[in-house]
């Protein structure tokens, strides 16, 4: 595992910045939707314990929201609402709104009978009996309620990462793409923290006596707001332009950091995942995106990819990556693991793509088709003791490429497959593969060398962008330094690439990286 | 001062108050007595409208009840319940400053209020900034009646007031409460099951059973006099005790022996009923009679006495 010495506290100091921009939208992000839950979850729950009628339906319906999975939600909402803030406040809001309206019902329903009618005897209206008696009676539950929301959206807005709204996810999900410890524990730390500092706080308010609590609670309106406009601020700077880049590009050579020193892009740019990315680009709510070339979706949402003028982007030529104990123990395998070599260029494997990413086409048909027009399907043998696993990234290129390893090998062997899709990201498989959890999986030449390797710039420029270098000085680095065979690559190049809408980028007058760069710096 | 007429109230098909009829007089306190379930209760809460009445007519003060907004109509009568339902997050003081509160007085004339029921509630104005739960119960029902008398209604209503208090804080509430000087001039409806309770506070009994008045009436006319045999055998248990606790010296003074005649009005009160008059009796050390003082009469004599009143009564 590389380990590049950096201690936390370093990481932390270094991105300073970034982190203390992440934890103010974080704040922000919380306490936004914070406020809407308050403002409609507080009345909602008082609507509901006058009419108790109702209260069967609109717990129910805030206890469904609830078991909704978060990522599913924001899933949801990017339809409706697009990426960005709006669909992450949103989710988060309703989020927050069961704890908030459930415990509004419940600690208006448990006011003391007695008490209410004696504030009705006294003469006090219902608007007052509210205002003076059941609400100041409640107001602890309600408080729980709030705080328990509080601690729910610090959580849940670690995903809002994943569709451009920024947070402490964006280090969370960068670290754990690129398997970085500090970088996750610098965005799950300060997290953690304020989870726990909001808690307590709350806690305290909770727990004052009903005097200061008067005092307490006009305050409250007042905090929120100066809290939710944390995430108003610092979005204000920047040019029109916005970029989203998936969490493991914002951390790569090959990627952001190569565009910033390279090229000196400076883009206003967000992290989104990637199987978001481009509906956003198409929809207009993302400039440039970085993509991958041989992506189904570029052909479908008519974007075009950027010239790399200045060779940020090695070649990316895919192989698979076998253990070579494996390669002993099963003569065979290689050869029928190398029936692939060279017979998927980067159109064949652009609409293998397609068909998956935007027809929808389960990835197990789309392989079988390829393999049956290749000739190269056979019928499954009957399957032996010995298990062949084999692992993939997630998305849809790995799972094809998966299903076809599995046909050939359950078709031309007595072995039994196991498939581990769904490894999120370069060194999680990388790892699995050490650790001998896997047995093979597809790696890209490009990401091998700059991520697992961690080539420095004297060494890349040596290997002129060249991929027959590169293949090799992976191959050979691999073998000695891990014992871990590159077969034959498959034949095309998913590169890393910068992509525009085509009609943007033909406007802009943008066909390279260094275009876009010098139209920035012109506006 | 407050008029029932033919009031009904029914919750679903249970009739639970069934035309029932009763007036109270100005600075009366009448006592709706009756079993659990009887509608006293329900009776109660339509005087200020908490339960609204299915048909009849209740007006308080020469006002149809139900032609009065609901927070006016109950700014003006004070209510006081079982279980206190003082506001747990106020304080005894604003307890106490709610109803004065709504109807916009100023701060020391509330201060001043406070300070009068305090005293005569004998409560102690340290508690005023204390909350209701740092308080005994029999503090807390002291606070509930500041609280319904402190806008100075006219009519009081009270329902089961001394009800959760154990027995020796009730009899000490209770004397205080019949003894209170701002209570003397209010006309007050009062709930209750319990039989000493209302002879000693009521003026009149209305003694309910399955929503209908049975009688109603003077204490001494339903023990002397009972309407039927429900009313003889609802006091049947305290019989002894209630007459003569209902029956006093002024009563019987034609039937007692002229011996008794010429003792010190101070100590031998002619309002004193007969069970107190005993129990003078029975408290009379012997040192007493060495002193000089003649015993005022004998236990047999005032027994007689008793008796004679009873019999004629009855006829």
């Amino acid at each position: 595992m590389p380990e590049t010495g950096q201690t936390l506290f370093g990481f932390m100091r270094e991105q300073a910045g970034p982190l203390f921009h992440q934890l103010l939208a974080h704040i922000g992000l919380t306490f936004i939707s914070l406020l809407l839950a308050v403002g409609i979850g507080v009345p909602a729950g008082i609507l509901i314990a006058r009419r108790k009628s109702f209260a069967g339906a609109v717990l129910g319906f805030t206890g469904v929201l609830q078991t909704i999975p978060s990522i599913a939600l924001l899933g949801f909402l990017i339809p409706v609402l697009g990426i960005g803030p709006k669909p992450a406040i949103f989710a988060l809001f309703l989020y927050a709104l069961l704890p908030i309206v459930r415990n509004t019902y419940t600690g208006i329903t448990q006011v003391d009978p007695t008490v209410r009618e004696a504030a009705t005897a006294m003469g006090l209206g219902s608007w007052q009996i509210l205002v003076r008696v059941e609400l100041p009676l409640a107001m602890p539950v309600i408080l729980a309620g709030i705080r328990t929301a509080t601690v729910i959206n610090v959580g849940v807005a670690t995903l809002a990462a994943y569709i451009a709204a920024g947070g402490l996810g964006e280090f969370i999900f960068g670290g754990i793409a690129l398997n970085n410890t500090n970088m996750i524990l610098a965005g799950a730390i300060p997290a953690a923290l304020l989870a726990i500092t909001l808690d307590a706080f709350l806690s305290v308010i909770q727990r004052l006596r009903f005097r200061n609590l008067r005092r307490a609670l006009w305050l409250m309106p007042v905090i929120l707001v100066i809290l939710s406009s944390f995430y108003l601020l610092p979005d204000l700077s920047g040019n029109r332009m916005l970029a989203g880049f998936t969490p493991e590009f914002m951390g790569r050579q090959d990627g952001y950091l190569g565009l910033k020193k390279v090229y000196h892009l400076d883009i206003r740019s967000v992290v989104i995942s990637d199987a978001v990315m481009y509906k956003a680009a198409y929809d207009g709510q993302l400039d440039v995106i970085s993509g991958y070339s041989t992506d189904g979706r570029i052909r479908a949402f008519d974007l075009v990819t950027l010239t790399d003028d200045r060779g940020i982007f090695p070649p990316y030529y895919v192989a698979p990556v076998v253990r070579e104990e494996v390669l002993q123990r099963h003569p065979g395998l290689e050869k029928v693991l190398n029936e692939l070599a060279g017979r998927i260029n980067d159109s064949v494997m652009t609409a293998l793509n397609y068909r998956v990413d935007v027809l929808k086409e389960r990835p197990e048909k789309v392989a079988r088709d390829f393999l049956v027009e290749q000739s190269l399907y056979k019928e499954p043998r009957q399957p032996g003791r010995e298990v062949i696993r084999l692992g993939s990234k997630i998305f849809g290129e790995q799972y094809i490429l998966i299903d076809l390893y599995a046909m050939l090998i359950r078709g031309n062997t007595d072995l039994s497959v196991e498939t581990k899709t769904g490894l999120g990201g370069t060194q999680i498989c990388f790892n699995a593969l050490q650790n001998d959890q896997i047995d093979l999986y597809p790696e890209y030449t490009g990401t091998a060398l700059l991520v697992i390797l961690q080539a420095n710039d004297s060494l890349v420029s040596r290997l002129h962008q060249d991929e027959r270098q590169i293949y090799d000085y992976v191959a050979t680095t691999f073998s000695t330094r891990y014992h871990l065979r590159w077969l034959k690559p498959i034949g095309f190049n998913n590169s890393y690439a910068l992509m525009m809408r085509r009609a943007t980028a033909a406007r802009d007058g943008i066909r390279s990286i260094s275009d876009l760069k010098n139209f920035l710096e012109k506006k | 001062m407050i008029q029932v007429e033919n009031v009904v109230k029914s919750f679903g098909s249970r009739l639970v108050v069934d035309h029932i009829s009763f007036h109270v007089r100005e600075g009366e306190t009448a006592v709706l007595l009756g079993p659990s379930g009887s509608g006293k209760s329900t009776t109660l809460r339509m005087i200020n409208r908490l339960v609204p009445m299915d048909a009849g007519r209740i007006s308080v003060e020469g006002n149809d009840v139900t032609r009065v907004p609901g927070k006016d109509l109950r700014r003006r009568m004070g209510y006081v319940l079982q279980h206190y339902g003082l506001f747990p997050h106020f304080t005894v003081a604003e307890n106490i400053a709610v109803v004065p509160g709504l109807l916009n007085w100023p701060k020391d004339r509330i201060a001043a209020r406070t300070r009068e029921l305090l005293q005569q509630l004998h409560l102690d104005e340290e508690y005023l900034p204390r909350y209701p739960h740092e308080l005994s119960g029999g503090q807390q029902q002291r606070v509930g009646l500041a609280r319904a008398m402190a806008a100075d209604p006219p009519v009081l209503l009270m329902d089961e007031p001394f009800g959760a208090l154990d027995t020796v804080t009730r009899s000490h509430i209770v004397r205080e409460f019949s003894q209170m000087e701002i209570r003397k001039k209010k006309t007050i409806v009062l709930v209750t099951h319990d039989i000493a309770e209302a002879f000693q506070l009521g003026d009149v009994i209305l003694l309910m059973n399955q929503g209908k008045i049975v009688q109603a009436g003077r204490p001494a006319e339903l023990l002397f006099r009972p309407a039927d045999d429900f009313v003889t055998s609802f006091f049947a248990e305290k019989r002894l005790e209630l007459e003569m606790g209902t029956v006093r010296i002024a009563d019987i003074r034609p039937y007692l022996p002229p011996q008794a005649d010429g003792q010190p009005p101070g100590r031998w009160d002619e309002s004193r009923s007969v069970w107190q008059a005993l129990q003078f009796l029975s408290d009379r050390r012997p040192e007493d009679a060495s002193e000089g003082a003649p015993a005022p009469i004998s236990y047999h004599a005032l027994l007689n006495a008793f008796d004679a009143y009873k019999r004629d009564y009855h006829a």
